[in-house]
């Protein structure tokens, strides 16, 4: 434990310093907005990514957790749930404006690329539940696996990928006929997917397992999987949770949970090529709409981790509320 | 697969030996959704055990166990209608004076090669004896005795209750982490608290704490609960507890429930009490919320209309093995089902924060250990600075250097 805080202290002075560097040369980064949900505070942090601080603490419902902008970036959807909703929050007046029929316990969602569909996990009931944006109703539902969690759509956004925790699946629905097409066994408590840009590679992560499975999405073939290794780390407390690649595929970064580490993968050979130190507990991510920063949820130090994508360091840590769960970061 | 992991060239050999593992786990999984219908029969065997207990809440319900492994099934099948597989439940429940050896026998007769288990030590020891030539693999869901693990152990034979030893551990690696070293131990008198009794010492001995009196309380008979008897327990105890030396906390082994939770609030000194009333380690308790236990509190509570017992996760966990093992494996053959789970693929899910693997020496499920005072989760062992060099898990309860299993 004291070693692990001296590497983080030196990393954090390393940061600053880095930090400062960075600053001085970039100095005029565009701006965005990340939105963080606080899964004990329910709260959610505004983050300014310029000045790199909260500017700005939102009250949401109880235990916010998944997190995403709407397309248009008017609207930051906030999954609350011990409310059973999905919150609406409008992004100008940051004020929480509607609550959608979200259905019981969600957790993580997905909007469809047009922006048009929501597609929620409901943990609780075995279910995907689909809700129209628009008329902010509940349109239709799947039936997947035991304890359904991670949330994918294909770039074309035809087919949605979702992982049940329990039943180790990734199930591949087709978002029109809403029918479960193909059923792919993944490692231990898969929770979270991710398509690459290009719609040629699924990732899905599995937390207990400790892998990253990388699917053929046309055959559902797990076609090779990533394993972690840290040293002096036991293999149980590498948990693989979130997962984001850069547009260009190139890019793979998955948090690690307890591990307090990001895996940064090649996106070619999906080899691990660095291991970086963050805060305690990361969950998940999110870039910022140019990838220059990459922003990590540290849960259990109240944090989020600054990653500086082309140097691949981190460089800052800002301080949020307590239990940091999601990210999402505006487009403008 | 753990002991390799010390040295670099070992990991090397590792890394490899789980590259080829791995290989040949995806040409099975692709070659599951192809296969035809499987059907997977688990027998629930248990024999009655009433147990009256002091709190009137903490009865067991007349299904303790069972929910779980049917909770475990409804799982399976969940999963099993994406792999075509089938699963189901029997359930045999001895009476006084059934023999466990003709139950194997019956359930054998109906095609059956695996069972969970919910029964006292030398039963299951009868029963494992008697699957043995069927080839039945056995899960042991309930008996928290040592000696099954150790002297006693056997090659058909897998534990997902937790032993008396890992429990001990759990709880004494905490109370040394809080510093509270100093243990009055109050002993029941029946067989099963002195074996509880004989774990918490030998963790003492472990983890530096010191027992600094041990005293019985014999039972002498009589109801657990009765009318207006409260007025009585607030003067006996505070006199039983007097003129004890100097110490921390009170650890009580009462597995009998005749007395522990009678300690709380009524010492004679202000002390805490652990071990089998106050702070009590276990598998899992229906407060749990943490690591998504949430939805498997839900779910549980849904199908059963009451809170979730360490017995019913030890049932639930024991079936979800067998499903974990099936769907990997696409097989219900009991070889190939102990075979994976013993090997380095297994990662089971049980809402521990972290993957349950098996001990290939005795063939014991490592695990958490949960503390918890019935209304919250207090803390998790192993605790943070007591170092493994394999697994933090495996400072729980007997280790490899130490065990006397041999397995046959």
């Amino acid at each position: 434990m004291t070693l692990f805080w001296t590497v983080r202290t030196i990393t954090h002075v390393a940061s600053v310093l880095t930090f400062g560097l960075v600053v001085g040369v970039i100095g005029q980064a565009k701006a965005f907005t990340a939105y963080v949900s606080n899964e004990k505070s329910n709260t959610v942090s505004v983050i300014d990514t310029d000045k790199m601080e909260t500017v700005k603490t939102i009250k949401v419902g109880q235990r916010p957790r998944g997190i995403e902008l709407t397309k248009d970036d008017k609207y930051c959807l906030v999954a609350v749930g011990d409310d059973d909703t999905i919150q609406m929050i409008d992004t100008k007046s940051g004020e929480v404006i509607a609550n959608l029929p979200s259905g019981p316990d969600p957790e993580l969602f997905v909007l469809s690329p047009n922006g048009k569909v929501l597609y929620v996990a409901n943990e609780n009931d075995n279910t995907v539940t689909i809700i129209d944006m628009e008329k902010r109703v509940r349109i239709g539902e799947v039936q997947v696996g035991v304890e359904p969690e991670g949330m994918g759509i294909s770039p074309d956004g035809k087919i949605l990928v979702n992982t049940s925790e329990t039943t180790n699946m990734a199930h591949f629905i087709d978002t029109d006929a809403r029918k479960i097409i193909a059923n792919v066994l993944v490692d231990s408590r898969p929770r979270f997917a991710a398509f690459k840009s290009d719609g040629s590679e699924l990732w899905v992560s599995s937390e207990v397992g400790g892998t990253v499975s990388i699917i053929d999405p046309v055959k559902h073939q797990v076609t090779k999987k990533i394993n972690f290794a840290i040293p002096g780390l036991r293999s149980e407390s590498i948990q693989p949770v979130g997962i984001n690649i850069t547009k260009d595929g190139k890019t793979g970064f998955v948090a690690l949970g307890p591990a307090n580490r990001i895996a940064v993968i090649d996106g070619v050979t999906h080899d691990v090529k660095k291991y970086l130190l963050v805060g305690q507990r990361v969950w998940h991510m999110a870039f910022t709409p140019d990838e220059k920063y990459l922003l990590t949820t540290n849960g259990l130090s109240n944090d989020v981790s600054v990653i500086d994508v082309a140097s691949l360091k981190v460089i800052k840590s800002i301080q949020v509320g307590e239990l940091p769960w999601g990210v999402t970061i505006t487009k403008q | 697969m753990n002991e390799i992991k010390g040295d670099l060239a070992g990991s090397t050999a590792l890394i490899r030996f789980e590259v080829l593992a791995l290989v040949s786990l995806l040409g099975l999984d692709l070659a599951a959704h192809a296969q035809d219908a499987i059907d997977i029969k688990i027998g629930y065997l248990r024999r009655a055990q009433h147990q009256e207990t002091i709190s009137l809440v903490q009865m067991p319900p007349p299904d303790n166990g069972l929910a779980g492994a049917q909770m475990a099934t409804t799982d399976n099948n969940t999963t099993g209608r994406f792999l075509n597989q089938r699963y189901s439940l029997v359930d045999l429940h001895l009476k006084a004076g059934d023999d466990p050896a003709t139950a194997v026998a019956e359930l054998a007769s109906q095609g059956i090669s695996l069972i969970v288990a919910d029964l006292p030590a030398d039963d299951l020891l009868k029963a494992a004896e008697a699957g043995k030539a069927d080839h039945i693999l056995f899960f042991n869901a309930a008996a928290t005795d040592d000696r099954l693990r150790q002297k006693d152990c056997r090659a058909n034979v897998i534990h997902t209750a937790p032993s008396r030893a890992m429990l001990a551990d759990g709880l004494a690696q905490y109370l040394v982490w809080k510093k509270w070293v100093r243990w009055f131990l109050v002993v029941g008198s029946h067989e099963r608290d002195k074996l509880f009794a004989a774990a918490l010492t030998r963790a003492a001995n472990r983890f530096g704490a010191k027992i600094v009196e041990q005293r019985e309380f014999k039972d002498t008979g009589g109801a657990r609960r009765t009318d207006s008897g409260v007025v009585q327990i607030q003067q006996q105890i505070p006199v039983f507890t007097q003129q004890a030396p100097s110490y921390d906390v009170l650890v009580a082994a009462d597995e009998s429930e005749v007395f522990a939770n009678n300690l709380p609030y009524r010492t004679w000194d202000p002390r805490p009490v652990a071990g089998s009333a106050g702070l009590v380690p276990t598998s899992w308790d229906a407060s749990n919320s943490l690591w998504g236990g949430i939805q498997m509190q839900d779910r549980f509570i849904a199908q059963n209309k009451r809170l979730m017992t360490a017995l019913d996760m030890q049932a639930w966990t024991a079936v979800r093995m067998i499903g974990e093992a099936a769907s990997r494996q696409n097989s219900a053959d009991p070889k190939k089902i102990l075979d994976f789970l013993k090997g380095p693929e297994l990662a089971l899910g049980a809402f521990k924060g972290q993957k349950l693997t098996l001990r290939d020496w005795d063939l014991q499920l490592r695990q958490p250990i949960l503390l918890t005072d019935g209304r919250t989760i207090v803390s998790v062992s192993p605790q943070p600075g007591f170092l493994h060099q394999f697994s933090e898990l495996d400072t729980l309860g007997y280790d490899r250097p130490e065990t006397q299993c041999k397995l046959q």
